[in-house]
């Protein structure tokens, strides 16, 4: 190249030029490759929420809006209702949160305020290793382990305690057959309790100091001061994270699916059988053959499944966000 | 009792009961543990490890599932890692206006979403256009699950490098994909790597994306377009099944799991821990 | 220099107040205190007297601020941190186990140096503390916050909003605030860790009024970085250095005849 080229000077001062777009072209690359993978992530979502909606459109266009009140699924008639699983996803996700809010909060406080300082990280630690338990092993660990004990302790003694009580007393009515509902709320809420005391913790942690402090100054007790001040600094970002919590519970497949008995049922015991949109998808998926009424119905469920937690998620994300940056 | 000392015992018993918590949260790990290490122990071998899954009564193992789930979680994370590297990078880097805070809000919503719609989401994009169940779109759905938290490991390791470091090879000339590939990503590294490895520990462990997409398999297959077969996909189908041996070997499938997930969320913490002290 | 250290004499000379005629409510006892294995503070010995204003002075880590802190035991907080000797407060040792730190809290208010308002309402950051020692009715406690806030100069500011977010104060009201919340459960002493620094001149003015106007109710401790405000508002003066109570007197004294060079440094700007 410099042979041909008359002027030895001009050659030099381009190919130092093009050594420079060169490397600015790779930048350019470098910056489209950046946004590239950044749009990905847009259309990512955008896919799924597409081909959800295209895969239920024709369960949606069978059973119109009834598909979200009929209680009946039954695929000899091709009648598909999602009645029963949000019964069942909203009844075991409500039963997880009673159960692991105030379980999440006690063990923040311990964990912050409570524990001596050496003790918190080890602690803490474990606690979120248990977060980290895939979700199939607090299913087998709550059919094989938790669900008899449940039929032969915890049950009977509920029944005992609640049963004659009217009302409350048809809660917890029938057999004690162990998987049901209220095993499944349980197993949930062990699963989304160490999720939602990590965030406590967390939370707890960005009080300013000198807030406690100044509370502890006036004489209050630890307790006090919790209740006082910590809790109300972090209020809303502990909303946020009960909502990341929920979500997490309302779309939970395998830890559900071991125990909560499957049976497209509604009935007013705990204690019964019932199924959530996410066990029934993974039960019944095996069953429906490619194009059938019964796959497009499971779409649908997906899809149902997919707004409700969208839409809860989308709010504790708000949430969150609002306190840290406010 | 005068008023102070009732508070005392109100703050007293409020401790009580928090402690008393934190005590059975710690009590249930270990019994978790102790159930899987217990029943898994019990019936792992020697072959589990060597022999693929096998009728009932014919001695099986687990071999075929262990290497799918190796093969899918590893196809996953080598399509996810690179473009969840460069879409944290952006969102750190240059991440500012309305489009950055689309990408922010939707990737935590990816991060949050039921597992099994990604499931769903990835039959109805491979399977049914294909026409068949295979270990390729199995890794792509994992691949779903590792890529969101890839983004934000990046983005949050990225954000903890000071703006000092980046002025200064921006001081020395170098333009951004200089600065970002040669500076800013070796000073991340060491918290991206802990967010890859939670990644894998996270997918390593899912069951509900997998059962709509490499199916499972029960003999030995390496082909990526075909039914390939993962452990927690074994384990499920093994620990509902009438077998006592299949059940056993779902434990022993349990534990291989349980171990390789918490082994992955310790190390990637000792990665982090002398980052953590030296701040 | 010389001029600035006329300016700053001359205003605490006009003052009459000293140690005369006052009884001493904290005595310090050969005070040692530990971060750790660190030794932040060395054989403290000093009285403090009641119902007047005593300023602690001195460089970044001398340890006054330290010193504030064992006052009303908020190191007990913090692991590792601990003290020897005694603090006598009225003949008891409030450093012993005689003394829980609640109670203790409860007659020695602090006020920080950053505005600490609680996330809830104006009144109810002054209740909170009522609340937890006394069993009083509505009418009475309605009547506390007026008398709290009035004291600090901060009713005619606050009165038709009590109900909304203590927050939305600005920074000079909301430290206000907080020696409203602090003498509102009638503490025996309130200290005061550089409560102005974080303000602009004219809160910092109101403050140091109120400083004056507390004190004849009151036995205040304050720590300052500002030389000038501790000559301004205070009757007893003591410099400390590196844990160290070098110099402890009158303020007029301190400021106009330093018994130590080293006090003479510091005070004279040579130093800190």
């Amino acid at each position: 190249m410099t042979a041909t080229s008359p002027n030895f000077d001009v050659s030099t001062s381009s190919s130092a030029s093009s050594a420079l777009t060169s490397k600015h072209l790779k930048d350019k690359l470098f910056h489209w490759g950046l946004y590239g993978a950044a749009a990905f992530v847009l259309v990512l979502l955008g896919a799924i929420i597409v081909l959800l909606f295209k895969g239920g459109f024709p369960a949606l266009q069978a059973f119109g809006l009834g598909f979200f009140v009929s209680a009946e699924w039954n695929p000899v008639t091709e009648q598909y209702g999602a009645a029963v699983m949000l019964y069942g996803t909203l009844v075991t996700s409500v039963i997880a949160m009673l159960l692991a809010f105030p379980a999440s909060l006690g063990i923040a406080l311990f964990l912050t305020e409570v524990a001596p300082v050496p003790m918190r990280r080890t602690i803490g630690t474990a606690v979120q290793l248990l977060a980290a338990v895939p979700s199939i092993i607090f299913g087998m660990w709550g059919f094989f382990i938790v669900s008899p004990l449940m039929a032969t302790w915890v049950q009977p003694v509920l029944q005992a305690i609640f049963g004659p009580i009217p009302l409350i007393g048809e809660l917890f009515s029938g057999a004690p057959a162990g998987t049901g509902i209220l095993t499944a709320g349980l197993i949930l809420a062990l699963m989304i309790m160490p999720f939602i005391t990590a965030m406590f913790v967390e939370i707890f942690n960005s009080v300013p100091p000198v807030l406690k402090e100044a509370a502890y100054g006036i004489g209050a007790t630890t307790t006090e001061v919790f209740k006082a001040v910590t809790v109300p600094y972090g209020r809303t970002a502990l909303v946020g994270a009960v909502m990341l919590g929920l979500g997490r519970a309302l779309g939970e497949t395998m830890a559900v699916t071991f125990v909560i008995g499957n049976a497209n049922r509604i009935k007013a015991s705990l204690y019964a059988p019932g199924a959530s949109i996410a066990s029934t998808i993974a039960n019944e998926f095996p069953e429906a053959g490619p194009g059938s009424m019964k796959l497009h119905a499971l779409l649908e469920l997906g899809l149902a499944l997919f707004v409700i937690s969208f839409v809860v998620l989308a709010l504790a994300r708000w949430l969150v966000r609002t306190r840290i940056e406010g | 009792m005068t008023r102070l000392e009732r508070r005392l015992l109100t703050d007293r018993i409020w401790r009580m009961i928090a402690t008393t918590l934190a005590a059975l949260a710690i009590v249930l790990l270990a019994w978790i543990l102790w159930t899987v290490f217990y029943r898994g122990a019990t019936a792992l071998s020697f072959s589990v490890f060597t022999t693929p899954t096998m009728p009932p009564g014919r001695h099986g193992g687990l071999a075929n599932a262990i290497v799918g789930t190796l093969i899918q979680v590893f196809l996953g994370l080598i399509i996810a890692a690179p473009v969840g590297l460069y879409a944290g990078t952006y969102l750190s880097e240059l991440g500012r206006g309305k489009f950055a805070d689309a990408v922010r809000f939707v990737n935590d919503v990816l991060l949050s979403a039921p597992s099994i719609l990604i499931g769903l989401f990835v039959y109805e994009l491979l399977v049914k256009t294909t026409g068949g169940f295979s270990g390729f779109s199995g890794a792509i759905a994992l691949a779903v699950l590792i890529l969101p938290v890839v983004v934000r490991a990046t983005e949050d390791m990225l954000r903890l490098v000071p703006g000092s470091l980046r002025e200064a090879a921006f001081a020395l000339g170098a333009t951004r994909a200089q600065v970002v590939t040669s500076v800013l990503w070796r000073a991340a590294r060491a918290g991206i790597a802990t967010g890859i490895l939670l990644a894998i520990a996270r997918a390593a462990g899912e069951t509900a994306p997998l059962l709509f997409t490499s199916l499972g398999n029960l003999s030995w297959s390496f082909d990526l377009t075909a039914p390939m077969a993962s452990l927690p996909v074994t384990i499920y189908q093994y620990a509902g099944s009438p077998f006592d041996e299949w059940v056993a070997l779902a434990w022993a499938g349990a534990l291989m799991i349980t171990v390789g997930v918490l082994l992955l969320n310790i190390v990637s913490r000792l990665v982090l821990a002398p980052r953590g002290k030296a701040s | 220099m010389n001029i600035e250290l006329n300016g700053l004499t001359s205003e605490p000379l006009r003052k009459s107040a000293g140690r005369d005629g006052a009884e001493t409510k904290i005595s310090i006892e050969n005070l040692e205190f530990f971060y750790g294995d660190n030794r932040a503070l060395h054989g403290i010995d000093m009285a403090i007297p009641e119902r007047r204003v005593t300023a602690m002075i001195g460089p970044s880590g001398c340890g006054k601020s330290t010193l504030l802190r064992v006052l009303n035991r908020m190191y007990d907080l913090y692991p590792g941190q601990r003290s020897t000797g005694k603090v006598m407060m009225d003949g008891v040792d409030i450093l012993g186990s005689a003394m829980p730190a609640v109670r203790l809290r409860n007659r020695v208010g602090m006020v920080f140096q950053k505005p600490t308002p609680f996330p809830m309402s104006i009144r109810d950051n002054i209740a909170f503390g009522i609340k937890l020692n006394e069993n009083i009715s509505k009418a009475e406690l309605d009547e506390r916050i007026e008398w709290s806030l009035a004291k600090a100069a901060l009713w005619d500011e606050v009165k038709d909003r009590l109900n909304s977010a203590a927050t939305g104060l600005s920074g000079g009201q909301q430290q206000r605030l907080c020696i409203a919340r602090t003498i509102a459960v009638k503490p025996e002493v309130v200290l005061l860790d550089e409560p102005t620094s974080a303000l602009d001149p004219i809160s910092t003015a109101r403050i140091e009024e109120l400083i004056d106007e507390l004190k004849s109710e009151f036995t205040i401790v304050i720590v300052t970085h500002n030389m000038q405000q501790a000559a301004r508002c205070s009757d007893m003066t003591a410099f400390f250095l590196l844990g160290n109570l070098v110099e402890y007197n009158e303020t007029t004294k301190i400021f106009t005849a330093p018994q130590d060079s080293r006090t003479q440094d510091y005070i004279t700007g040579r130093f800190g």
